[in-house]
């Protein structure tokens, strides 16, 4: 571990991601631009989000790391040593005991309190990319709040599906001025964006932070007569029986055999180990 | 040998560490605008700078950041003592700053500071207030606060003016002894009282 310094990155590097974490804070849902460093892994594995933690992290941190919910997915555990051996930091898989939680695409199902931080990977941090594919005039449009294109898009899904067919990153309105790309988390986790803890967002490819203060008004995009709805699968937790939590299908045979699981592993732990059993769940 | 141990003096001796429990400490002031936060291992600048206020100088300014320092911080042994630990270079100007040091009274006129341009409105000053002659009762609210929150502000109708400039404008510090609070551009200021 002494061959490193702490949390990897060298001091100026991290008062540079630092810098640019206050001015995010500053100014809630705008993309703070920083000098992206080449990490110890690939593009798309989490490297934005990795320079946000390694920038935040203190030796007494007990860090969570989860992909798409879980705990134990290749993506997590390896982010989780990472910071465990160039750090020294503390891990654990339980929400609660977190401190600093780095996500790939959810929010856990357990609310967050003050003194958490939430750290996102992002791939595209601007939601504005796939309808104009230049930074400038991107740059532009958030100057000028120039938003009109967003709602053109959401209402071709409706002429198109009947509906506004965008399930992840849905955008949102942060505090009546930026539209916001919340990373790929499914639009069921959206109404948790205004929460008690810091959300931090850093994309490393596109080299872009930004972040939300603890109970920055976040609404997502909708229409009067089509409102925002926070969808998830009709069903209940195959394992846990839980009827409120975001769910995974999972294809268990060649049968057309599938079932509905919790996405946050710790979740659905929990309450198994609370004796909640699902349909296919078995008793302790 | 006095004014060298002032100069050489008062950094850290385990930086990467003490840096980020004291950056953590700045990170959640800037979320929970008004929130007062205690850091735990400070350095030590001359006089008239509060540990607080060195602490912030230490974990923010490098080469890359030009800071102004204003009154009775613009000393010939706080110069040398920034420049000893930062290496950030020194304006005499508001507008070229990234980082200002001083009483509120002293940075004054707040509006000369940078307040980044419309496409990037990141491209701002950040103040750090150490010390106030008078202060005014405000409610602040905003992003980072649940319900407003009662405050004591010098010069807050500089700072309201500032807020109505969002999505432009500085960010500020506030430092005393070992603890700092701060004010974000996004906060909006209500008079309190009068």
């Amino acid at each position: 571990m002494s061959a490193y310094n702490f949390a990897y990155l060298d001091e100026q590097t991290k008062r540079m991601i630092r810098r640019a974490l206050l001015k995010a804070l500053a100014v809630p849902g705008y993309q703070v631009p920083f000098a992206s460093r080449e990490m110890p892994m690939p593009y798309g594995w989490g490297t934005g989000g990795v320079q946000v933690s390694a920038a935040v992290l203190v030796p007494e941190d007990v860090l969570k790391v989860i992909d798409q919910g879980a705990d134990d997915t290749t993506n997590a555990v390896s982010i989780r040593r990472f910071f465990q051996k160039v750090a020294g930091v503390a891990v654990s898989e339980a929400t609660a005991q977190a401190t600093v939680i780095q996500t790939r695409h959810r929010i856990p199902e357990r609310a967050l309190e003050e003194g958490q931080i939430l750290v996102y990977q992002v791939p595209i941090p601007e939601p504005l990319r796939f309808l104009e594919p230049s930074e400038i005039e991107t740059r532009k449009m958030h100057a000028l709040e120039e938003y009109g294109l967003m709602h053109v898009k959401l209402y071709e899904d409706i002429s198109r599906h009947g509906e506004i067919a965008t399930s992840y990153a849905y955008p949102v309105k942060v505090e009546g001025r930026y539209v916001m790309d919340p990373s790929p988390i499914p639009k069921f986790d959206n109404p948790k964006l205004s929460m008690a803890a810091i959300q931090l967002f850093g994309a490393g490819r596109e080299q872009r932070i930004y972040a939300l203060p603890p109970w920055t008004e976040v609404v997502s995009l909708d229409f009067e007569d089509y409102p925002f709805e926070a969808a998830r699968a009709p069903h209940a937790c195959d394992l846990c029986g839980a009827g409120d939590s975001y769910l995974d299908e999972v294809i268990t045979d060649d049968a057309g055999g599938r079932m509905f699981v919790c996405s946050d592993t710790d979740f659905c732990g929990e309450r198994r180990a609370a004796g909640h059993v699902g349909r296919l769940g078995e008793s302790a | 040998m006095e004014s060298t141990t002032e100069t050489l003096g008062g950094g850290f001796d385990d930086a990467p560490r003490q840096a980020a429990r004291a950056f953590r400490a700045a990170l959640e002031a800037m979320a929970r605008p008004g929130q007062l936060q205690q850091l735990g291992e400070v350095a030590r600048a001359p006089a008239p700078c509060s540990p607080a206020a060195a602490t912030l100088l230490l974990v923010l300014c490098d080469p890359e950041t030009p800071v102004f320092l204003a009154g009775a911080h613009d000393s010939a042994a706080m110069r040398d003592w920034l420049r000893f630990h930062t290496g950030a270079p020194l304006v005499e100007t508001r507008v070229a700053a990234v980082f200002a040091l001083g009483t509120a009274e002293a940075l004054a006129p707040l509006s000369d500071f940078a307040v980044g341009v419309p496409e990037y409105p990141d491209r701002s000053a950040t103040l750090i207030i150490d010390g106030w002659a008078s202060a005014h009762p405000v409610r602040l609210s905003g992003p980072g606060l649940r319900e407003a929150r009662a405050a004591e502000l010098p010069m807050p109708e500089a700072f309201r003016a500032n807020a109505a400039r969002f999505p432009l404008g500085w960010d500020a510090y506030f430092t005393r002894a070992d603890s700092l609070w701060a004010l974000p551009r996004s906060t909006r200021i209500r008079m309190e009282g009068s």
